[in-house]
């Protein structure tokens, strides 16, 4: 049965047992750090990958992050033998049902938009995730538009985009996500 | 104890979901597909174990009045390390299940097996108790997450049953996990009885 408590036993105890956590959870720590960067990393660069045409740089490694509405907008230019073959901007919106999206737009130099992925969210399964590539053909109505003459709002807001049957409030904010990628993608000088 | 009983109790007389209705946060949570109940019931598997076999090691030389905290630590510090781990290894199972793999911690199974079972017998039986219980929450998990998923989407484990525009979607969401389980429940009830 357990010991007799003294505030002597107690301190040393305690003491010894957070010692010896907190020693195996660094050693833990060093052991996942490496396979945890590289599994964040390997995402965005699927995403990118699938955004945007054949590309043969690195674009995480030439990223630009952009302070913009309390959020960060990350841009990921893209090129092919030298020649710049687009841009995936990272972009965000917090208006989603379920709080943010993050999702990656894929420009081309043209500005227009070659293709859209979600990175994440949290919206109603069955529902406002329909917006997921794959789900539903609701991100295919983006692909080679330019939003310049191609409004980016539900067609009940006076837009050009169908919205998802029952998740109007999803669609406004992947709307407003890809409208924040466009203005960064254009005050970038993108679409000469 | 025999032992052979000490595990299997987990499955069914004391199943910590549909008998003991202990961890319904995770179990509520989650389990919107049969791998996400699957994924979640096998880390709070790993915890339980690894920390019912070191408690009950150390529980001769934890004074009394301490002991509580001391559990929390080193069930923690498991917790952690699973966290880390799938967030290295299995990234999308992880992102699945977000939040609640770090609330293993508070699950009520994990400090109720530690303090009434691993706190005053062997090593052995300790470790045998928590893999009963951890599979017993895995199984209960699993099968409420296939539940939902068929119902909810027409699949099961990712493979389609049928057309989803025959899917229930409420199965999926809040109120289905309720519905669901106070089904299961039930009917094992039902079972149990006979």
């Amino acid at each position: 049965m357990a010991k007799e408590s003294t505030f002597k036993n107690m301190t040393i105890t305690l003491l010894t047992i957070t010692l010896i956590s907190s020693a195996s959870l660094g050693f833990v720590y060093s052991f996942t750090k490496d396979p945890i960067a590289d599994a964040k990393n390997a995402k965005i660069n699927n995403a990118i990958s699938k955004v945007l045409p054949e590309f043969d740089n690195q674009p995480t490694s030439q990223k630009t992050e952009k302070q913009v509405d309390g959020g960060v907008i990350i841009l990921y230019p893209a090129t092919n033998n030298g020649q710049s073959v687009g841009m995936a901007i990272q972009t965000f919106t917090k208006n989603g049902f379920g709080g943010q999206i993050d999702l990656m737009v894929g420009f081309l130099p043209n500005g227009t938009i070659h293709a859209i992925e979600v990175i994440a969210h949290k919206e109603t399964p069955g529902l406002g995730d329909k917006m997921e590539s794959g789900k539903s053909n609701f991100n295919v109505q983006f692909k080679g538009q330019d939003p310049k003459n191609f409004k980016l709002a539900v067609t009940k807001d006076g837009g050009n985009v169908d919205a998802i049957t029952a998740s109007t409030i999803s669609s406004r904010a992947y709307c407003d996500a890809v409208e924040r990628a466009y203005n960064a993608f254009i005050n970038e000088g993108g679409a000469q | 104890m025999n032992q052979l009983n000490n595990f299997t109790k987990g499955f069914i007389k004391e199943n910590p979901v549909f008998v003991l209705l202990l961890g319904m946060c995770p179990t509520l949570g989650t389990t919107t597909s049969a791998i996400n109940g699957l994924g979640m019931g096998l880390a709070t598997t790993f915890v339980l174990v690894m920390g019912n076999v070191v408690i009950s090691m150390v529980k001769n030389i934890i004074p009394a009045k301490v002991r509580i905290p001391s559990y929390i630590v080193i069930v923690a510090s498991f917790v952690t390390m699973v966290d880390l781990s799938m967030e290295g290894f299995l990234p999308s199972l992880h992102a699945q299940l977000g939040l609640f793999i770090p609330l293993i911690v508070v699950n009520c199974i994990v400090l109720g097996r530690a303090e009434a079972f691993a706190s005053k017998n062997t090593v052995g039986s300790s470790f045998i108790d928590g893999l009963g219980m951890g599979l017993g929450f895995s199984f209960a998990l699993t099968l409420l997450g296939a539940v939902r998923e068929i119902l909810g989407s027409g699949k099961v484990f990712g493979l389609a049953l049928f057309p989803e525009n025959y899917a229930m979607i409420i199965f999926v969401l809040a109120p289905g996990a309720f519905i669901a389980l106070g089904y299961i429940i039930a009917i094992m009830n039902r079972l149990a009885k006979k």
